[in-house]
């Protein structure tokens, strides 16, 4: 039985590693594609609408292998990635010089942002699901549901200029260095991105655990009710709401954008945010393949930590 | 054992030759909001030390309702107890605090369920699950209650109980997976246990096991076991005494070879002509016409009217049929319960 | 799941619903759809959202009912000018009427929403049936297809498209964002097409429809597509306000629409650095599209409810 259960495990992660490498090969594929397929002029492109001297072109379309076939570029671009050559911006900086000083800040602010909306979200998600419709559900409902059709856009400013410009509870923009304290505002702002989705996880899930046959077990055993809902229930509500993580990420760089942009926080999404206004394309393309690429490796730990949290799930 | 069992059994009246347990006159009704679903109209019951009741019903009578009522699990709303006493060697365990209320259950009642795979929390190993009751209830060490939690699995025949103590809920075939349960519901020595349809979902041939499984346990341990089932098949080898139960109320109570011979309530007598019989082969089959009421209108008089040959007049109008006693061990609460009794069943 | 529901409705009355008998009473047998009607009418949300709409749809379609003023009509000298009876938004930083331009900033909204809707539901329609529909290695690939496209954060892949299809210079972009938008969200609405193809598909009535005779064309229309109406409409509601929401940000960021476009997310944009002089050219385009955005995402919320009423 041992044996049989661990060749299970070993399946399934194997399935999905498999699944994986596809998924990442293909993604990056479409994004180089997206990038630079079928254009009279890539570099011209890339460099917008400055002039572009002939001694960069030449170095870009080096850089590129512009003169390989596609497939080919595809291969170089992707070596490149793989192997930390991610290319140098129109301003003639390393982009893996900006990276290292951009990510430091960026894992702080977006882990602020989770650890806040992980919190908020499963206390409000299990009181809902438990009380369901009542006043503190109902309320929560209609909350969630403003958050989730606020556009980042409208969010990041309105809340810059609420708290940070009328009423001065916390600085407006964070500055070079950003603490704490900078980084409360911008946090709150880009947890509440993922906040909604995440409480209306937690609550269905909670909901529809409160049903299953194993609480009614669970209570004729004789448990507190506390241990019944802190343990069985919780235990199995945090399943789906775990594999959100991976769906969130998505939401929190495309936000991280518009808000380190907002907050002026020199991060990830502040270079980029920059990179797209000063039209260099290099940049553009460097950052971005870099954030897909987190993306996929996240999604594709989630999904074994996902074997790990659901004992079933190994044995589909 | 019995040592540390001694120090949890200080229940505030408990007394040692009072009945094991006693169901006197218990309202259960569902408050929704199409209406109040009376489930439970006064029901009694009794149990003592090594006997088998069973309580036997179609769906929604009510009879799943009561043994959740005794074990305290109602879920609260849409259900209440509205009326009755469940008392526990003397102790209404109605009147219990929640405290010890929830120390009775696993204690010294125990239940276990129809659907093992769902009743079962699918993300702890089967051990953990064991050991929870040890570990919360007794206050023992991991090391301990997995222990123990191996011993309860060998008791209840699982092979290689050692190694599967690891092994998941859906790792486990339907039969060994109820002998998971009943392992569970037995691992704080219950003198009474609930099985509510715990053959249900079952193959044929797993489904004599776990019944003899219960009944070797049973036997052994001295307990009070309350069988509820809709099978009558099921209820003859094991049963002392059956309950049958319609739109929440107990309408014929017996020992189990009175009514198998001669039923004294018409709805009794309809359920034992609608089991299939090989010496009968060929012949149509009697089944009991109409659907149970709807519990939000249960019918004036006796409930079970409008399905009823033998009714009459006196039998659509309230008050209810009471408990007629058919003989000093036998009730039935059917105005004409001596024409029933009296006909010869209309199979032989 | 479906076993423990069950168990609890058949066992426990009142926790799942009462047992009721066919001759017990008034209830009469309802359609799913009549019930979810019902349920729609009853629902505030729905009705809120319902007006929001209507009222950006007319916004869009005929701005001059609003407003009299030109949003193209700028001039310096009234820069950042406060609120006063001929501007009651008052004046942006280039000194044109933001009422104006926040009334005339729907058409583009509800248009680049509108259309790259629809070119995802076209592509999410066509994959998910046929994935669903044919299965074996169709669906494989197509069900793989759907996953890359899935593994590639939307907005990352929206900049990099959106910059190159509008790099015209002089093109409001406005094509550019439609088309970026339309391929890459029809992901959703393909899933759900592909689940509901195959739930349907495995019913015992198409199963008997098919056996009768009913040829490929006949069963999805008839019989498939009605069922997976519902989700897959929920699915494109919300898609519709989540492609407005995108479209704002595509713009803030500078690869949206572009040049003399009216837009909410370039007023937006502009307005932002100079909140410290005045926030009305920020506060009013943000509080419109966040309706706007929030109107159509009720509404889909709304006929989600209605439809599957189990988690309400």
């Amino acid at each position: 039985m041992l044996v049989s259960k661990d060749l299970d495990m070993f399946r399934y992660f194997v399935r999905r590693v498999l699944q994986g490498v596809l998924t990442f090969f293909g993604a990056t594929f479409i994004v180089y594609a997206l990038m630079f397929a079928n254009q009279d002029d890539p570099l011209q492109a890339l460099a917008g609408e400055r002039p572009l001297p002939e001694n960069v072109r030449q170095a870009l379309t080096e850089r590129y292998h512009l003169d390989d076939p596609f497939i080919l570029q595809y291969g170089h671009y992707m070596r490149g990635l793989l192997t930390g050559d991610f290319g140098i911006s129109l301003t003639n900086r390393p982009i893996s010089e900006m990276m290292q000083q951009a990510w430091p800040v960026t894992i702080r602010l977006a882990v602020f942002a989770i650890i806040i909306s992980a919190l908020v979200a499963v206390t409000a998600g299990i009181v809902s699901g438990i009380r369901r419709g009542g006043i503190f559900d109902t309320t929560t409902l209609i909350i969630t549901l403003v958050l989730l059709s606020l556009p980042i856009v409208v969010l990041a400013p309105l809340a810059q200029l609420l708290f940070g410009v009328q009423l001065h509870w916390f600085p407006a923009t964070a500055g070079a260095e950003p603490g704490f304290y900078q980084l409360i505002l911008p946090a709150v702002v880009l947890s509440c991105l993922v906040i909604a989705t995440q409480i209306r996880v937690t609550r269905a899930s909670v909901a529809e655990n409160l049903r299953s046959d194993y609480v009614r077990t669970a209570r004729a055993k004789g448990l507190a009710n506390r241990r019944v809902i802190g343990v069985h229930v919780l235990r199995n509500s945090l399943i789906p709401v775990v594999t959100l993580i991976g769906v969130d990420l998505g939401n929190l760089m495309a936000g991280a954008i518009v808000t380190e942009g907002v907050f002026n926080i020199p991060g990830v999404g502040f270079n980029l945010f920059r990179g797209i206004r000063t039209e260099d394309g290099p940049l553009v393309v460097g950052f971005v393949s870099i954030l897909v690429i987190v993306f996929l490796v996240v999604n594709l730990v989630v999904d074994l930590l996902y074997a790990v949290l659901d004992p079933r799930i190994r044995y589909e | 054992m019995t040592d540390i069992k001694a120090e949890i059994d200080v229940l505030p009246g408990l007394d040692s030759s009072a009945r094991l347990l006693e169901v006197e006159g218990l309202h259960v009704e569902f408050r929704t909001q199409v209406g109040i679903a009376r489930a439970i109209n006064g029901v009694d019951l009794h149990l003592d030390p090594g006997e088998t009741l069973a309580i036997l019903g179609e769906s929604g009578c009510g009879k799943s309702v009561t043994a959740q009522a005794i074990m305290g699990i109602l879920d609260t709303p849409p259900g209440f107890v509205t009326g009755g006493a469940i008392r526990y060697r003397g102790v209404d365990l109605l009147k219990l605090p929640e405290e010890q209320r929830r120390r009775v259950r696993a204690n010294h009642v125990a239940m276990i369920f129809q659907d093992a795979l769902s009743a079962l929390n699918p993300v702890f190993p089967v051990g953990w699950q064991i050991a929870e009751l040890f570990r919360v209830h007794r206050g023992m060490s991991r090391q301990d209650a997995r222990k123990r939690s191996i011993e309860l699995l060998d008791l209840v025949k699982i092979p290689a109980a050692r190694q599967r103590i690891n092994d998941y809920p859906h790792q486990f075939s339907g039969g060994m997976r109820q002998r998971v349960m009943i392992a569970m519901a037995l691992a704080l020595d219950p003198k009474v246990l609930i099985a509510d349809e715990p053959t249900t979902a079952l193959d044929v041939t797993v489904q004599a096991q776990i019944m003899n499984l219960l009944a070797e346990l049973r036997r052994e341990r001295n307990m009070g076991l309350i069988l509820i089932t809709h099978d009558m098949g099921v209820v003859a080898d094991v049963a002392d005494r059956i309950s049958v139960m319609y739109a929440g109320k107990v309408v014929e109570e017996a020992p189990v070879l009175d009514i198998y011979a001669r039923p004294a309530h018409p709805y009794t007598k309809a359920l034992l002509e609608s089991i299939p019989r090989l010496d009968l082969k060929g012949q149509q089959l009697n089944v009991i016409k109409g659907l149970p009421p709807n519990l939000t209108r249960i019918p004036a008089g006796c409930p079970f009217h409008p399905r009823c040959a033998y009714a009459r007049d006196v039998c659509r109008a309230d008050p209810s049929p009471p408990q007629y006693e058919v003989d000093p061990a036998r009730t039935a609460r059917c105005h004409f319960w001596t024409e029933v009794v009296g006909d010869e069943p209309a199979v032989k | 799941m479906s076993n423990v529901e069950s168990v609890a409705q058949a066992e426990v009355p009142g926790a799942a619903g009462v047992p009721v008998s066919p001759d017990g009473g008034p209830e009469k047998p309802r359609s799913l759809t009549g019930d979810a009607w019902d349920d729609l009418r009853r629902n505030w949300i729905f009705w809120a959202a319902a007006v929001l709409v209507v009222l950006v749809v007319v916004m869009a379609a005929f701005p001059s009912l609003f407003t009299s003023a030109d949003p193209d009509a700028c001039a310096l000298s009234r820069q950042h000018q406060g609120p006063s009876g001929s501007a009651i938004f008052g004046y942006n930083f280039q000194g044109c009427d933001v009422y104006a331009r926040t009334i005339y900033g729907a058409r583009n909204s509800v248009l680049i929403g509108l259309f790259a809707t629809i070119i995802a539901g076209v592509i999410g329609l066509i994959v998910g049936m046929a994935a669903g529909y044919f299965g074996g290695w169709i669906d494989a690939v197509l069900a793989r297809g759907i996953d890359i496209v899935l593994g590639i954060p939307t907005l990352l892949a929206a900049i990099v498209l959106a910059r190159r299809l509008s790099a015209d210079p002089q093109d409001t972009g406005f094509w550019a964002v439609v088309f970026t938008l339309g391929v890459l969200t029809w992901t959703t609405g393909a899933r759900i097409m592909r689940s509901s193809v195959i739930s349907a598909k495995n019913q015992d009535y198409v199963a008997a429809a098919r056996m009768l005779g009913a040829g490929p064309g006949r069963l999805m229309f008839r019989h498939i597509l009605p069922n997976a109406a519902a989700p897959f409409v929920v699915v494109l509601t919300i898609l519709l306000g989540v492609n407005i929401s995108t479209e704002a940000t595509l713009t803030f960021l500078g690869v949206g629409l572009k040049g003399n476009a009216i837009s909410w997310g370039i007023d937006i944009s502009t307005a932002a650095p100079y909140v410290r002089e005045t926030a009305t050219p920020l506060v009013w385009p943000s509080i419109f599209l966040a309706m706007t955005v929030l109107a159509f995402i009720m509404l889909g919320d709304a006929i989600r409810d209605a439809f599957d009423p189990r988690l309400r």
